[in-house]
């Protein structure tokens, strides 16, 4: 995978993200990187911005282009926030890779009135047929890592992520789907869904 | 009459060079209820303040700190202590703002401190001089403010003891700070910060010398026992790792061990020197009245939490802490920031870094001028549209 490859990746996911999210409200983006997508929304949506970030040049990144990043842990710095203090918590590509994404969920929908979610799609056909052919954990764009050194711990499928929403009674307000052209699909059948997008985008609430 | 002054006196206001003095003839109501008849504060500007008065930042000082941010300072003979952050193409950019830093009351470079003359008797105040704490520090830089006519800081800011002064700033007087950058500070005196205080106050306490803080008239000083002081807090400023890599075990000027009590080791000696230097350009009685202030300080004191000494708050903050800072830990700085987070504020964080552990906030650290100067740049910018405060 190479960096133009991810910039692609990057932009459809901040272009429907902001498809989401209303003029002027307030968004937390926890695991916000370098703050690009925050930067990006503000500009966009005029966004009151704050962002947690773990890595020490993220943060630095961030709040030298002026934004409220804190560095922090995701699981651990949220439990201070305090109840819907934001409209939107974004979490983009962070859930597989965090110790316990239900207690995080929760967390999201208690800090946010909703919840922004996206993630690799471990249900993607290519990652099925190469577990199945190859007999090997799959690795493409947006499973970059080997097994052994991944960040990601927690991998789900589309369908698994709409599950966990249900068994904590969560109700899904939009969903969309990324294929492996960087390009929104239909969203017409959630199997076939789960088959073809390399990526789930959630807008959720409480129900 | 001038020739007769002892020569421990304080000097008069003219022979304090190079800044600029203000003298106030209202009273300074302090928290432990006394007051202050006259109070004169020595301060700097740098920079030109804009016409609608919105780029002014202040610089608050640490413990044995004064207002000699950049250039010449006359009591050390050298430069300004944070010349790296402050100037002209600097993180806080002289250029661009107008930049105020005053000398804390209580201090002896200038701003009335217990050194200072006490109006009612003629002779310097020594234990006559009220206790004093960082809020009332804080109070005398507002009197200070409102004489420059300014409403609103862009941003206060400080490392130690000026991180304390900035986050009294934005919690007594919300309304005039829209940003606010505590580095290496933090929001109370923990029992281990007030115990090395306390050693510093009783090594000066017990010099005979200090004779109950009487000894401006005299022909010694307490230079012993503050010198002693200013080598155990300096102690507390570096990392154990810079004092292993910079000194070691390594011997001072000989081949062997002395078999006696003379500065064998390096660390020995550095020690020494850093004492020695110090008692030549401060006050022994400021050193205790400041260190009781900080002692003293609490942010969440007198309100439920800490965060709810900043509830409501508009103040954009930047807390920065640094790794190997075992004085005012990563942890304080996290604590202050997630209770800053419970009260809705906005809040940057982040941990720095660096080997030298508390100092590191003088030093060079490019990421650290860089968060500062984004986060001036947005706050500037955020004012400018009106928004968050």
């Amino acid at each position: 995978m190479n960096n133009s490859d991810r910039a692609a990746d990057i932009r459809i996911d901040f272009i429907l993200i902001s498809q989401m999210i209303k003029e002027g409200s307030t968004v937390l983006d926890v695991g916000c990187g370098d703050g690009d997508l925050l930067e990006f929304l503000s500009s966009q949506k005029n966004i009151d911005a704050r962002g947690i970030e773990i890595t020490a040049s993220g943060v630095k990144n961030s709040i030298s282009k002026g934004l409220s990043v804190i560095q922090g842990n995701a699981e651990k710095d949220i439990k201070f926030y305090p109840d819907n203090s934001f409209d939107y918590v974004l979490l983009s590509q962070t859930l597989q890779a965090v110790n316990r994404p239900d207690l995080l969920l929760k967390e999201l929908l208690r800090v946010g009135k909703k919840a922004i979610v996206s993630f690799p799609n471990f249900g993607y056909w290519r990652v099925r047929f190469n577990l199945m052919l190859k007999g090997t954990m799959p690795m493409n764009k947006t499973l970059s890592h080997p097994w052994y050194s991944s960040p990601n711990i927690h991998f789900c499928t589309i369908r698994d992520f709409v599950g966990l929403c249900d068994e904590l009674d969560m109700k899904i307000i939009n969903h969309m789907a990324i294929n492996a052209g960087g390009i929104k699909m239909k969203f017409d059948h959630l199997g076939i869904a789960n088959f073809f997008a390399t990526q789930g985008l959630y807008l959720i609430t409480k129900d | 009459m001038k020739n007769k002054k002892p020569i421990n006196m304080p000097p008069n206001k003219s022979q304090y060079e190079n800044c600029k003095i203000k003298q106030f003839d209202r009273a300074l109501k302090l928290d432990s209820t006394e007051e202050l008849k006259s109070l004169q504060i020595a301060y700097n500007t740098y920079g030109t303040l804009n016409k609608d008065k919105s780029n002014a930042v202040m610089v608050c000082h640490a413990l044995t700190g004064d207002q000699y941010l950049i250039g010449h300072n006359p009591i050390t003979n050298n430069g300004g202590w944070w010349e790296l952050m402050v100037g002209s193409g600097k993180a806080v950019d002289t250029d661009k703002f107008f930049v105020i830093c005053p000398n804390v009351l209580g201090g002896c470079a200038g701003t009335t401190g217990p050194s200072s003359l006490n109006p009612e008797t003629a002779r310097p105040y020594g234990l006559d001089f009220p206790v004093i704490t960082i809020s009332d520090m804080v109070r005398a830089q507002v009197m200070l403010l409102d004489y420059l006519g300014i409403d609103r800081l862009l941003t206060v800011m400080g490392g130690s003891m000026g991180g304390m002064q900035a986050l009294c700033w934005a919690a007594e007087y919300p309304d005039r700070v829209a940003g606010c950058i505590p580095i290496a500070s933090t929001w109370r005196h923990s029992a281990q910060n007030i115990a090395f205080h306390e050693v510093g106050r009783q090594a000066i306490m017990a010099d005979l010398a200090w004779n109950k803080g009487n000894y401006y008239e005299k022909e010694q000083r307490p230079s012993a026992g503050l010198a002693v002081a200013r080598m155990a807090a300096h102690i507390t400023y570096m990392s154990e790792k810079t004092l292993t890599e910079r000194f070691g075990r390594n011997l001072q000027d000989r081949e062997k061990l002395g078999f006696g009590f003379d500065a064998d080791f390096q660390i020995e000696s550095y020690l020494r020197h850093q004492g020695i230097s110090f008692v030549e350009r401060y006050d022994a009685n400021s050193y205790l009245y400041i260190t009781r202030a900080t002692d003293y300080y609490d942010l969440s004191a007198g309100h439920g939490s800490l965060s709810e000494a900043f509830e409501g708050t508009k103040t954009r903050f930047c807390v920065l802490s640094f790794d190997t800072d075992w004085l005012y830990t990563t942890q304080e700085s996290r604590t202050l920031m997630r209770a800053l987070n419970a009260s809705k504020a906005h809040v940057s964080f982040a941990d720095l870094s660096m080997d030298k552990g508390h100092d590191s906030f003088l030093l060079d650290c490019p990421e650290m001028f860089d968060m500062v100067s984004g986060f001036l740049s947005a706050t500037m910018k955020s004012l400018d549209r009106g928004g968050n405060l």
